[in-house]
């Protein structure tokens, strides 16, 4: 084989030195799953009854509606954008959607029809920010309030029940003992991980976030990748909206009230960074568990509502306040291990 | 002459500034007497912008004195600059644009009526006074951002007179002044002068410097050059001065043979810059030279489609190019690595090989998925050639020194095998060793017979690196010249519209 002077420099360029504990890698790894195992340990020791296998099938569909949001607003909040209007979305898709099945629409053309209502205000949404230049955060309070009206308008403000729903299934049933819903968003995550870690789109969503400008002179079609990401986010509620819709086997002009804050809240806790550029689709779905998993929990333990919202308000923001304290170097010396990382080649 | 007291009214000795590796100041001095006009010329990064922080208050120094009226002072805050009578008008403006000049005339200090509520008609005829001292008829209540550049420069200057401010500072204040505009700022200094404030003119125009200045001082990478009276110098030699060091074997390479023309540009125009006309040939490295402001960067952009040319013709290998936006340059065989490299190169949080793979990523998509070991593979490949270390790989480009970072942008490109390069100052920021191996990565790639067009404010290197040299002045191409046969003090006077004093050539010959 080699002569023995050849294998250490060889080495020492393949092969990446052993590096110190550094806190902030392990954190982004692992950190919020640890935070879900710790979370989820308690609630089987003080809940009764958590860990029951039918307690957490509920608490999964429970939090499925919430978690769809979150996943089409990880795209969102990767480049650096915001989306307020996705729970408005979900009223007026669901409503779309209930109209469409009541008119004689078969099940999986109105399901459709609520995902391109969805697809179309994202549409909106997202060349409104990308070819106009309109800050996101307007846009999406302009149209957040815009589609409630219009949910309340077509429904002239009231539910329109519809007790022989076609596509009530898609929210109450099972498979193989499984919720629909459950099956969905884990569809749903298992489609956005591939398009955010194994396409060049995804690297582009990354990108964008990252540095728009950059990225435009690195060939990525930013106002395009902007747009996208609005009408995925789109797509998600327009779905969360259809399930919401069959969950309750009617067209409620006020769902989805407030869903926003709780998607965006899923995605932060996740570790996705408001900035962009910086996240994991992963991250997405443990930050929806856990407000699952806590709020489940908490009504287990019969914690009073006032109470629960103190501790889920308490937790976001322990959470982010662990995210963004690991970007400081003296705490964590993440400085020596950018140092070290700059030292001349051998 | 004017009033002419031993003792200067500012003087600055051994004062020295580090930044990291680099030394911005190396023990400089400067003295400013009152009712002077003293200019500090050198090129860019000489130091000229960090004494005047440092006189702002805005960085400290490292070592050095600073003394007014022979008495030892310390100015560690903007607020320190107040009291003992600096004022700087920066080449950006410290005003808030939506307010009224009385408004921003006021700040920090509005007058207020015996109940405490702002006092408006005072703080507006308050403003008239201020503006009616240096003569500028601007009315007090118009919103600030609705005045030309040049009024709100006036409006600045009226608050440093307010101020009673002996030592007043102009960063390259004509920069974006119209003609019209210069000449009442000249008054406004005339006036200043006779009034026996000290006035430290910093400026690129040799033209302005000489009618403006009574005295010179000439700053060089940090280093203090000389200082001279106007009668004494002549403008040749202020830029044998700010130029005169020795074209080191940094810049040696073996002659090269350019072939066809691979860019092809004519009547190319756009915001800022042009119609230009010029080609660039396989194998051949062309440099734009020019000042900071000459329209280098913007052709740059132009051709590669980041902003919208209005008119012209862009040939790539004998094909039109008109591209809408970057993607399509890059499509079409282009590649630029921008001016700053930390805000439109590089994306900080991101690891190195996403930095190198982004623009390549097409080429390693099989079915829509990226195929990442082969885009590991071909990104390790092109950082072995720029010795970058392999185990930076993973790490975030944020964590990389200048030089690699610089290496990092180059190496998209390099991926890429873009046939025509736009590299828009490569070297700035970046250390000797670095340098280096930019340049042989320059020569490397000419020789491969890529079009290189290079943008640099380092003349020594613009013509060192480059086979062929185009001076830009205002927009234009006003130069072309040989590099072989090209001074730095021919490329200066091109660059700054100076005509070449008698003897300059021969004076000037290289090293």
């Amino acid at each position: 084989m080699s002569k023995d002077e050849d294998l250490p420099s060889v080495r020492l360029t393949e092969q990446p030195a052993r590096e110190p504990f550094d806190f902030a890698k392990w954190w982004d790894r692992v950190g919020i799953l640890m935070v879900l195992v710790a979370l989820v340990i308690l609630m089987s020791v003080i809940a009764p009854n958590f860990n029951r296998v039918d307690n957490l099938l509920n608490i999964a569909r429970s939090i499925s509606v919430n978690a769809i949001l979150a996943a089409g607003l990880t795209f969102v909040i990767l480049t650096g954008g915001i989306d307020l209007s996705v729970g408005s979305i979900v009223a007026v898709s669901g409503v779309v959607a209930v109209v469409a099945a009541i008119g004689g629409w078969p099940a999986p053309a109105a399901i459709l029809a609520g995902m391109a209502v969805g697809a179309a205000c994202g549409l909106v949404n997202g060349a409104l920010t990308a070819y106009l230049a309109l800050a996101p955060f307007i846009v999406t309070l302009g149209t957040m309030t815009f589609l409630r009206g219009l949910a309340y308008t077509i429904t002239e403000g009231q539910p329109i029940v519809s007790s022989d729903l076609n596509f009530r299934d898609v929210g109450n049933g099972y498979l193989s003992g499984v919720p629909i819903p459950v099956l969905v968003m884990l569809v749903v995550y298992l489609v956005a991980w591939f398009i955010l870690e194994r396409t060049r789109y995804g690297r582009h969503v990354y990108a964008v976030g990252g540095n728009a400008q950059a990225a435009r002179l690195a060939g990525v079609r930013v106002n395009r990748v902007t747009t996208s990401v609005y009408v995925i986010a789109g797509i998600c509620a327009g779905l969360a909206g259809v399930i919401f819709a069959a969950r309750v086997i009617s067209a409620q002009p006020t769902a989805g009230t407030g869903y926003e804050l709780d998607a965006i809240a899923a995605v932060v806790l996740g570790g996705t960074s408001l900035a962009g550029g910086r996240g994991r689709i992963v991250g997405t779905l443990i930050g929806s568990v856990i407000l699952g998993v806590l709020g489940t929990g908490l009504i287990l333990l019969n914690v009073p509502f006032f109470t629960q919202l103190l501790i889920k308000g308490a937790v976001i923001i322990l959470a982010v306040a662990i995210d963004s304290l690991k970007q400081r170097p003296f705490l964590f010396r993440a400085a020596a291990k950018a140092r070290g990382a700059d030292s001349p080649k051998t | 002459m004017a009033d002419m007291a031993d003792q200067p009214l500012l003087r600055l000795e051994g004062v020295t500034k580090r930044f990291g590796a680099t030394l911005a100041l190396n023990g400089v001095h400067f003295d400013l007497r009152s009712g002077e006009v003293h200019a500090l010329m050198g090129e860019n990064g000489a130091g000229k912008s960090t004494l005047m922080k440092i006189l702002a208050g805005n960085v400290q120094r490292d070592a050095g004195t600073i003394l007014i009226d022979g008495r030892e002072i310390d100015v560690r805050s903007p607020r320190d600059a107040r009291t003992h009578g600096i004022a700087i008008i920066h080449q950006e403006l410290n005003t808030v644009p939506a307010m009224t000049v009385a408004e921003n005339l006021a700040l920090g200090h509005e007058p207020r009526t015996r109940l405490g509520v702002l006092d408006r008609r005072r703080m507006v005829a308050e403003a008239r006074a201020k503006l009616a001292r240096i003569n500028a008829g601007i009315d007090p209540n118009r919103p600030l951002g609705s005045l030309s550049v040049g009024m709100q420069q006036m409006v600045e200057i009226a608050r440093a007179v307010s101020e009673d401010a002996r030592v007043l500072v102009l960063d390259e204040p004509t920069a974006a002044l119209s003609r019209a505009e210069a000449q009442q700022l000249y008054r406004i200094i005339g006036q200043m002068r006779s009034a026996g404030v000290g006035l430290i003119y910093i400026s690129h125009r040799m033209e302005e410097v000489w009618q403006l200045a009574d005295r010179v001082t000439v700053f060089r990478d940090g280093t203090y050059v000389g200082t001279g009276a106007m009668g004494d110098i002549s403008p040749s030699d202020v830029v044998r001065m700010m130029v005169g060091r020795p074209i080191a074997d940094l810049y040696r390479h073996a002659p090269r043979q350019p072939g066809e023309v691979v860019l092809d540009v004519s009547g190319l125009a756009g915001d800022g810059a042009g119609p230009v006309d010029f080609t660039v040939r396989a194998g051949e490295v062309v440099c734009m030279a020019g000042l900071i402001g000459s329209g280098r960067t913007e052709v740059g952009r132009l051709l590669f489609g980041a902003d919208r040319r209005s008119t012209g013709r862009v040939l790539v290998d004998s094909r039109e190019s008109r591209p809408a936006d970057p993607s399509a340059a890059i499509a079409q065989g282009m590649g630029m690595v921008p001016e700053d490299r930390k805000d439109q190169a590089l994306f900080l949080d991101h690891s190195v090989e996403d930095n190198i793979a982004l623009s390549s990523l097409d080429r390693f998509v099989t079915a829509g998925v990226v195929r990442s070991g082969q885009v590991r593979t071909a990104v390790t490949r092109q950082m072995q050639r720029l010795h970058l270390r392999l185990n930076a790989l993973g790490l975030p480009v944020r964590a990389l020194s200048g030089g690699n970072q610089q290496k990092a942008a180059l190496a998209r490109w390099l991926l890429r095998d873009s046939r025509v390069l736009i590299l828009d100052e490569p070297t700035r920021g970046v250390d000797i060793g670095a340098k280096r191996e930019i340049y042989e990565l320059i020569d490397e790639l000419a020789r491969a017979g890529k079009a290189v067009l290079v943008i640099s404010s380092d003349l020594p290197e613009a013509i060192g690196i480059s086979d062929r040299l185009l001076v830009m002045r205002a927009g234009r191409i006003v130069h072309e010249m040989d590099s072989a046969d090209a001074t730095e003090e021919e490329v200066m006077f091109h660059a700054t519209g100076t005509a070449p004093a008698d003897g300059a050539q021969e004076n000037g010959a290289r090293h």
